[in-house]
């Protein structure tokens, strides 16, 4: 192939720029391409490399989340006596407390931070059996939804069965708490 | 344990800069491999870290998930149900994992594409840095990518997400090198060479000098263009080169200056 720009020398430089979506290519032989980049190529000059970032982007949820509400009072922890001036300072709670006492405040910012205020991971062991079963529960009974709007029946009683099973353990946990 | 030893655990990522700060208040418990160490009083009371080679975070994370459960045997930890594990930064809500990758990106750093990369990683919940020398360059075009989000998603969802991302930039990482190897393929090898050379015959180096310069020749080895450098040496010295452990290997206090100048013989005697 032959260099786009002067016609005569073989094109060895090869750049691709994608911009707005449109991609354009060119073929240049070194001379001309150094030429157009001025005469001192440093090494990585800026070349529009075809960059697909945005593919990150495929697949995830858009996170969402208001921003926090202005502070009212000079509220103080009962716990650490710290108050939300001070978090607002250093950025570190003083106890567990504080998420109960600063609730109001922090839970926008939660929000803001992680999209969501609902955990989904891990349980502590002991106390998590119960919340456990609970979650379990709900994730059945929307399968349990699921299933009966597409008339699988035999899923959807198989479900409601795991549900039950689940129910009876959570009273069993409850009542041994 | 002295000064020494510690900033060097921090060079080596065993303990962070926050419990460092802390010292008097704070304890580290560290396995013989030094891929664990189990955090006391740092930002939160008890923070575990588990470093595997690679991409093996899944590996990583059950470690440290069984390492938990028998500390939860033990202790009580602060557990919300909508907040999930409070800790004391609004920032490590909910699963309280962190999960980062270390990456070595010299081919976005030089076609200029790693702003464009923070500001993607950051619109999927993560977080992009570089790692911070002596001054307040990048060295070494390492940088750190971790989950910014840490409430809301599983730990298993958390992992698979950042593990995502981490191949496409993998992909990006490599076809930044292709564009530079098509367009500048002299340059390329010259400035990789140049850094060798450099390495191999200074007498005086900054650390953040040598990182950078161990980066492109780090990139010279894994492209197949620079063939007889081992990278288990690079890795090595990678570490060896910065302040506290190049003083620690001495066994001594150094001055910056003398450290540049041992700096400098260490590498001549290593790339030999
Ligand atoms: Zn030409
Ligand atoms: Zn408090």
């Amino acid at each position: 192939m032959l260099c786009q720009s002067c016609n005569e020398r073989e094109a060895n430089v090869h750049i691709t720029k994608i911009i707005n979506g449109v991609k354009t290519e060119m073929h240049l032989c070194d001379e001309c391409a150094k030429a157009m980049h001025g005469e001192k190529v440093g090494l990585g000059y800026e070349m529009g490399m075809p960059l697909s970032f945005q593919n990150i982007l495929d697949g995830f949820v858009e996170m969402m989340g208001g921003f926090p509400q202005s502070i009212i009072g000079e509220k103080t922890c009962p716990l650490c006596k710290m108050t939300f001036e001070d978090f607002r300072r250093n950025g570190r709670i003083g106890c567990d407390e504080c998420y109960k006492t600063f609730k109001d405040e922090m839970i926008p910012l939660i929000r803001r931070i992680h999209g969501n205020i609902q955990h989904n991971g891990k349980l502590p062991r002991r106390t998590g059996g119960i919340l456990k079963y609970k979650r379990d529960i709900d994730r059945l009974k929307d399968e349990l939804k699921n299933a009966v709007s597409k008339e699988e029946f035999e899923r959807a009683a198989k479900i409601r069965d795991e549900i039950k099973e689940l129910e009876m353990k959570l009273k069993e946990e409850e009542n041994r708490g | 344990m002295d000064s020494l030893n510690r900033v060097s655990m921090v060079e080596k990522h065993l303990i962070s800069m926050n419990l460092l700060k802390n010292y008097d208040n704070a304890a580290v418990i560290l396995n013989k491999e030094e891929n664990v160490s189990i955090m006391i009083n740092e930002e939160d009371h008890i923070r575990l870290q588990v470093i595997y080679p690679g991409l093996k975070l899944k590996e990583a994370y059950e470690y440290a998930s069984r390492l938990d459960d028998l500390i939860e045997e033990r202790v009580n930890f602060a557990f919300d149900s909508k907040l999930g594990y409070l800790t004391s930064c609004p920032t490590n809500l909910g699963t309280g994992i962190r999960a980062s990758v270390m990456m070595h990106l010299p081919g976005l750093t030089l076609t200029k594409s790693i702003n464009d990369l923070i500001s993607t990683v950051n619109q999927v919940g993560m977080t992009i840095r570089g790692i911070y020398g002596e001054g307040s360059n990048i060295m070494g075009n390492i940088y750190q990518i971790s989950n910014q989000v840490s409430l809301g998603l599983s730990e298993e969802e958390i992992i698979n997400n950042l593990v995502a991302v981490i191949k496409k930039i993998i992909d990006q990482e490599k076809r930044a090198r292709e564009v530079i190897l098509q367009t500048q393929p002299k340059e390329l090898e010259d400035d990789m060479y140049r850094s060798l050379g450099i390495l191999k015959y200074a007498r005086l180096i900054s650390a953040s000098e040598c990182l950078n310069l161990l980066s492109r020749v780090r990139m010279g080895v894994e492209m197949g263009i620079i063939k007889d450098v081992d990278i288990k040496k690079l890795n090595e010295l990678l570490v060896n080169v910065q302040p506290a452990s190049l003083q620690l290997i001495e066994g001594r206090e150094i001055e910056a200056r003398e450290r540049d100048f041992i700096r400098a013989k260490i590498l001549r005697e290593s790339l030999k």
